[in-house]
């Protein structure tokens, strides 16, 4: 598998370290009920086909990455930096 | 339990013989083919070895045998089908420890009690360590496991030596310093655990459905009414969502999203050998363990692939990382022709531990999140499960697999690792 990082362009998938599904970008606010806590980290829709999922260019720019890709084909839709542009 | 193994035939060497001296024509299919009725008491939707399991202890301990098991494709052709067949009682954590321990007593008497040869083979288990830290926390685990009843002997890198000479003891990198001994631990033929808890299952009365997909989960006023599938509408007041990898799509029928996410994890198996590897071992400084088969074959596997994935298949880099770890360890096996790898969907939650639960909905139960340990626990799961059904109760040594540990922040995070589906 292959995720072309918006900034350093195709690369292994060796070089960047996965978190899990984009619900780790909906932090609840400070003080929010163990139910919003609950649902953050642990709850999962967990899709058998699209899914989009952090992603961690450890070994390249750093940058945390929002990917979309197929759950089932392992193929890679979409790719851009949680704070910004769009790989193509 | 005051059961008979009736004409349809009871296995034992005298069968045996005598089938052979007349042409092995007396044999017949070890289960039935019925068609759905249009109702049960009770549903178990997925015909893994914790669906099977489940479905064979309501029976045989409740009495409860106007049940259906539903499977969507064939009877073990899920994960139950692909482990490495590793069976133990080597928990550390209040919670894992009493369950796992109740599980491989199971195991210990199972193939007795289904009248069935599941090739239990109780050959050993050995967990390296590689620095002082490393046999702290084994030596304390294995008091752990001696607290709670179980075998564990730690030995020193001399003992390793005397037991596994083969390994790498002077690898630069990964020094050996000796290994937990855990003497009932060893291996299982995951088919025949199947299979085994199928027939008896069966012969119980338990109609088991193949190629059956429930595709709805009936709810009225709260209360469970049935199951949609692909081979009709099906009645029933009690139903089971037992299907690992799967868990995240059934439990959405039910408008319930859990804490489970599906991970790939990839096993692979070499040419036959003669017998060269006595013991099950594992590698503390790779993501690498193996055994070998009783047809020769070294069965070995590492970790996840680490992202989410429904593909029954693997990708290189984890297949790198297994082979390289197993080098470092035990360079004899390099010249071992890989035969197949293949890989299955591990329903993996937060904390790494199981769910035995009831859920929002009257008479609906979840059994799911079983990781990459779940084949271990397909007696004690079975058991435990079927008691919650029948009872409405949990089982004892089951009553911290509830869901709303993720909630309070009870977790049973075996391994440390936190709060991470992938982590663990
Ligand atoms: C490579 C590998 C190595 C492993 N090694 C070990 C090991 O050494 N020791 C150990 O203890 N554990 C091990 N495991 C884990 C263990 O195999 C699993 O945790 C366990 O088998 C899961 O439970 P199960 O047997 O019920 O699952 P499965 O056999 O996967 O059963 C679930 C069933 O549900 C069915 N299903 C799904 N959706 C539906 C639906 N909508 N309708 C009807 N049916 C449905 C599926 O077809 C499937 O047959 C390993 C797993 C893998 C993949
Ligand atoms: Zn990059």
């Amino acid at each position: 598998m292959r995720i072309t990082c918006p900034h350093c362009g195709d690369r292994d998938r060796r070089e960047f370290y996965y978190m899990g599904a984009e619900d780790y970008l909906h932090r609840p606010a400070e003080g929010a009920a163990p139910e919003a806590w609950n649902d953050y980290l642990h709850l999962r829709d967990n899709p058998a086909g699209v899914t989009r999922d952090l992603w961690y260019h450890e070994q390249g720019c750093s940058a945390w990455l929002l990917v979309t890709r197929n759950t089932v084909t392992h193929e890679i839709l979409g790719v851009r930096a949680v704070d910004g542009e769009a790989a193509e | 339990m005051g059961f008979r193994l009736g004409k349809a035939g009871g296995y034992s060497g005298l069968r045996v013989l005598t089938e052979g001296l007349f042409g092995n024509k007396g044999w017949k299919p070890a289960w039935r083919d019925p068609a759905p009725k249009d109702s049960y008491d009770a549903v178990i939707i997925g015909g893994g070895g914790h669906g099977l399991s489940t479905a064979y202890y309501l029976a045989r301990n409740h009495g409860l045998t106007n049940i259906a098991v539903l499977e969507k494709g064939y009877l073990g052709g899920g994960n139950v089908g692909r482990n490495t067949t590793i069976v133990r009682a080597n928990y550390f954590l209040p919670g894992n420890s009493e369950f796992y321990s109740h599980s491989l007593k199971l195991w210990e008497g199972l193939e007795q009690d289904l009248n069935y040869n599941v090739m239990h083979s109780q050959r050993g288990l050995i967990n390296l360590f590689h620095s002082d830290g490393q046999r702290d926390a084994f030596a304390r685990r294995g008091n752990a496991m001696v607290n709670q009843g179980d075998d564990a002997v730690l030995l020193d890198r001399a003992g390793v030596r005397r037991m596994l000479p083969y390994l790498d003891f002077d690898n630069p990198r990964f020094p050996i310093y000796g290994g937990l001994y855990h003497p009932r631990g060893g291996t299982a033929r995951h088919d025949a655990v199947a299979w085994g808890y199928a027939r008896g299952a069966d012969m119980r009365g338990v109609d088991l459905i193949q190629n059956c997909e429930v595709t709805g989960i009936d709810i009225e006023a709260g209360r469970v009414t049935g199951v949609q599938t692909s081979r009709g509408a099906i009645k029933a007041s009690k139903v089971g969502m037992i299907v690992a990898g799967r868990s995240g799509q059934v439990a959405a029928m039910a408008g319930m999203r859990l804490p489970v996410e599906s991970h790939v994890l990839q096993a692979f198996v070499t040419e036959g050998l003669k017998p060269v590897l006595d013991h099950v071992i594992s590698f503390g400084m790779g993501h690498f363990y193996i055994s070998q088969s009783d047809k020769g074959g070294l069965v070995f596997g590492g970790d996840l692939d680490f992202y989410a994935s429904y593909a029954q298949r693997g990708n290189l880099p984890m297949v790198e990382h297994v082979m390289e770890a197993g080098m470092a360890l035990m360079p004899m096996i390099g010249r071992a022709r890989v035969l197949r790898s293949w890989g299955g969907i591990m329903d993996m939650t937060p904390d790494g531990s199981p769910i035995i639960d009831k859920t929002h909905v009257d008479g609906l139960f979840v059994d799911c999140g079983w990781n990459y340990g779940g084949f271990k626990a397909v007696p004690a799961s079975g058991w435990c499960m079927a008691h919650l059904m029948a009872t409405g109760e949990s089982h004892e040594v089951a009553r911290r697999f509830r869901q709303n540990r993720f909630e309070t922040g009870h977790l049973l995070d075996e391994e440390g690792t936190g709060s991470q589906h992938n982590l663990h």
